[in-house]
């Protein structure tokens, strides 16, 4: 047995090499950088932070679609796509500032701790100036928290719940996509022309922030023309199966049902409430109605004819005849050989909407970017004319309301336009209840220097 | 030195060697150079190494020891990263208090899982704590909200209590003032090498871990361990209550789980549900296998090698896989793309699945045994020849316990 016994000699050898090892992070001084991530050469990094697996990694995939897209106009290749229709002139396909735009892709997972660990990856490693994408609130929230932490600019993609741009709002964060409570106020008189005043509504709500504020502003703005809410009930992310959620809905005397799902979740739900023979009952004398707040493209597609009818809204839609919109989906359409979905539009709009405010600012400092951004007005970009409000960075524009098409034409031909909601009716005073009150605060700029 | 014998002083040295060198080791290629792709030396993946292999070196004290495989562990993970970061909402920033509490909490959790589930042993017991991993996933997903902010994950805001935290505290995790994300980086001819305060913080503790993880195998207790796992019918007939032994060993792999879990949220202050969830558990028993049960190195390695493949593998997209083989003739470079791509990028599970299957058919004793073959091979060739210094097989005296 051998056991070398505790020398003084021995402690202090010990701590001095523990010491030196503790204080070897401290010795060197960092590089001097005005800011995190400061280009050098004569490239600058993007990363593009999708879903590519999960419930919402279809949409992640055409997202990445048009990231990629954005890049090339940006670059210079292909045809430029909406950098002709865009009402500021300052980016003229020849990079950012001279320099030549390359971007790595993260994987979000649809799960905040994965989508984080993916972003911190893209900063520390890759050395990114700007995040953009996911297709989720909850992941939108805890990226945007650690871009500002990190000190560089977060450009949220699909992300839809009232907290992004309300109570969890940051100074790095920027929003373009509309949120739950502007999907309220556009539905509300459309459902109260189809349906009357009179009605039930039950809820199914996706159990995180978007679920809860898209629930809050539709119950909101459904009461506020008379209608009951019967119940509320949440249910998992990527259940698969809501059978057992849609069976109480057939006995509880509601004649309406408000799917707060998303992606793969309300094709699955929809799914199975037509299976339940919901659409084909009478309840309280009136044909019983489901209504899918948030539509997409591609759930409307995944679903198929279950959707033909269902009301919904949008934030834009490829069959919009503005040029800036056909320009888009001429461009994407040549590539990819489809029709571009709504989160494929916000963006490809957020890469460029970043690029040109770099433009303008005339560095790629986030705390100029940011402050190009804020209160910037656009036009050109297929929503009409646009603002980004500087008080909790949201883009203000009309919402469209969507409804499925009774007769489709092609198998992209599956919603139709019912009304563009004018931007006055979803305009809300950045200290609205339902955005954190008066308390909701942006914070203050960190460029990470 | 340490109470250890020469040889594993010499063991402990060069771990701790490896692990403080770790940020210049990980960074081999110069920056801008095409392998820089390869280059692991990030903060972010440096702190995961750290923490995952204080999560490795913990379950292997409890499945490479006893072999009682628990597919539960990552319950233990998740409760230490919520009590971290409740900590900090309560607290304030100082990762001490929260690491303290976590460490103690999980211990606590671990003593009423493992007193219920070391009822029975085998399969049965890997059912029982996989059952309690997902009640706990799904408890924190939905019923338990008010404590643990379901999917959106557990954070700090801005209007939270934090009493202990003065006026000029960092707004981010830190010890004592010093800030875990802080880093120096150095320039060093086109290498570019990043000291992070967090990964050195992570390392201090992933050396602890392993040294008391060496004092636990070289102790009459490890010994009992081992003697649980070669067949406990037989100890129970001589008259030895094995479940106390059993239990400590679980109690003791779910506080370094615990421990890990804490650090996690250490490095970043944010805790989600879906580190409690079962592919959490099975990552560290793949982990462990990988590496090596029951050495002590294997469950480091090992957890090296899945973080280095989930984070670097899954990077190669089809674009960069065109750079590599651009010299090519256009078909045969497309063939090559088609041919790599579903093995990188969205597909390195696929790899690492191949891999995996590899290592347990021909080396069951993981990465641990592959080195040492090497090892042994390269040695044979050194001394000519396969002679062994004792030709007639004479049985060599067994090993002290307390060795």
């Amino acid at each position: 047995m051998t056991k070398s016994t505790l020398t003084r000699r021995g402690v202090i050898k010990t701590g001095a090499y523990a010491g030196a090892g503790l204080a070897l992070p401290t010795i060197f001084t960092s590089r001097a950088r005005a800011f995190t991530n400061a280009p050098s050469g004569n490239t600058v990094t993007f990363g593009f932070n999708v879903p590519q697996t999960g419930p919402y990694a279809d949409e992640g995939l055409d997202e990445l679609r048009a990231q990629e897209l954005a890049v090339e106009h940006l670059n210079g290749m292909g045809d430029g796509g909406m950098l002709n229709t865009f009402s500021s002139k300052a980016l003229d396909g020849t990079g950012i500032l001279g320099k030549q735009v390359e971007y790595v892709t993260g994987d979000t997972q649809t799960k905040s701790d994965a989508a984080r660990a993916s972003a911190k990856a893209m900063i520390e490693k890759d050395g990114v100036v700007m995040i953009n994408g996911g297709s989720s609130s909850g992941v939108a929230v805890a990226v945007q928290g650690l871009c500002q932490e990190a000190g560089i600019i977060f450009m949220a993609g699909l992300t839809h719940s009232n907290d992004t741009t309300g109570k969890d709002r940051k100074k790095n964060g920027f929003r373009h996509f509309f949120n739950a409570y502007m999907s309220g106020a556009a539905l509300a008189p459309v459902l109260e022309k189809a349906y009357g005043t009179d009605r039930r509504a039950y809820h199914l709500t996706a159990d995180y922030t978007w679920g809860y504020t898209q629930q809050e502003s539709i119950q909101a703005s459904t009461e506020a023309i008379g209608w009951e809410t019967v119940n509320n009930v949440l249910t998992p992310v990527g259940a698969g199966d809501f059978s057992s959620y849609i069976a109480p809905v057939l006995n509880s005397g509601a004649d309406v049902l408000v799917l707060n799902h998303y992606g793969g979740d309300m094709i699955n739900s929809i799914t199975q409430a037509v299976q339940f023979g919901l659409r084909d009952k009478q309840v309280n004398g009136k044909q019983f109605e489901i209504v899918v707040p948030l539509y997409s493209e591609l759930m409307a597609e995944g679903a198929g004819d279950n959707i033909k009818g269902v009301y919904g809204s949008m934030n834009w839609n490829w069959q919009l005849s503005d040029p800036g919109t056909k320009a888009f989906v001429k461009s994407f359409g040549e590539k990819y050989g489809r029709p571009p979905s709504n989160s494929a539009h916000t963006c490809y709009v957020q890469t460029l909407l970043y690029a040109d405010a770099v433009a303008r600012a005339g560095s790629f400092d986030p705390c100029a970017v940011a402050e190009a951004l804020e209160g910037f007005e656009f036009d050109g970009m297929g929503n009409g004319p646009v603002l980004y409000r500087a008080e909790d960075h949201q883009c203000f524009k009309d919402v469209l309301v969507m409804k499925g098409k009774d007769n489709p034409s092609t198998k992209y031909d599956i919603l139709e336009i019912v009304e563009v909601t004018p931007v006055d009716h979803v305009t809300y005073p950045p200290d609205h209840p339902m955005f954190g009150g008066a308390e909701a605060t942006l914070g203050q700029c960190n460029n990470g220097a | 030195m340490f109470g250890l014998s020469a040889r594993d002083t010499r063991f402990l040295l060069i771990v701790i060697a490896l692990t403080l060198l770790t940020p210049i080791l990980l960074q081999p290629f110069p920056e801008g150079s095409s392998l820089a792709q390869f280059n692991a030396g990030y903060p972010d993946l440096m702190q995961k190494f750290a923490i995952f292999g204080i999560f490795a070196i913990g379950f292997n004290i409890l499945f490479g020891l006893t072999g009682y495989l628990s597919f539960g562990h990552a319950a233990f993970l998740g409760v230490g990263s919520y009590t971290v970061v409740w900590m900090y909402k309560l607290l304030g920033y100082n990762v001490l208090p929260g690491l303290l509490l976590s460490v103690v909490i999980s211990a606590a959790f671990a003593l009423l899982i493992g007193f219920i589930s070391l009822r029975r042993s085998g399969i049965y017991f890997s059912i029982l704590t996989l059952a309690f991993a997902q009640m706990s996933y799904n408890l924190a997903y939905s019923v338990l909200t008010p404590i643990t902010n379901g999917e959106t994950g557990l954070q700090v805001y801005a209007s939270d209590p934090q009493i202990l935290a003065g006026s000029g505290a960092p707004t981010s995790p830190h010890l004592f003032g010093l800030v875990m994300r802080n880093s120096a980086q150095v320039d060093l001819g086109g290498w570019v090498f990043t000291f992070n305060v967090g990964y050195y913080f992570c390392a201090v503790m992933a050396i602890l871990a392993f040294y008391i993880s060496l004092r636990i195998f070289r102790s009459p207790f490890g010994m009992m361990l081992r003697a649980i796992k070669t067949n406990q019918t037989r100890m129970n007939y001589t008259g030895l209550n094995s479940r106390p032994y059993t239990l400590a060993a679980f109690v003791i792999s779910g506080m370094y789980a615990g421990l890990a879990g804490g650090l996690l949220a250490a490095m970043d202050p944010l805790a989600g549900a879906e580190r409690m969830q079962w592919t959490a558990s099975g990552e560290v028993v793949l982990m462990t296998i990988l590496g090596g049960a029951g050495t002590l190195m294997g469950p480091v390695l090992g957890a090296g090698f899945i973080k280095y493949f989930e984070n670097i593998f899954s990077k190669i997209n089809d674009g960069i896989l065109h750079g590599w083989f651009a010299f090519l003739p256009d078909g045969l470079e497309d063939f090559i793309v088609a041919c790599f791509h579903p093995f990188v990028g969205k597909g390195w599970h696929l790899t690492l699945g191949i891999l995996f299957m590899l290592v347990v058919i021909f080396l069951p004793g993981g990465l641990v045994e592959g080195m040492q073959r090497i090892w042994r091979l390269v040695r044979r060739r050194k001394s000519g020849g396969p002679k062994r210094k004792d030709p007639e097989h004479r049985p060599t005296a067994a090993p002290h316990m307390a060795e």
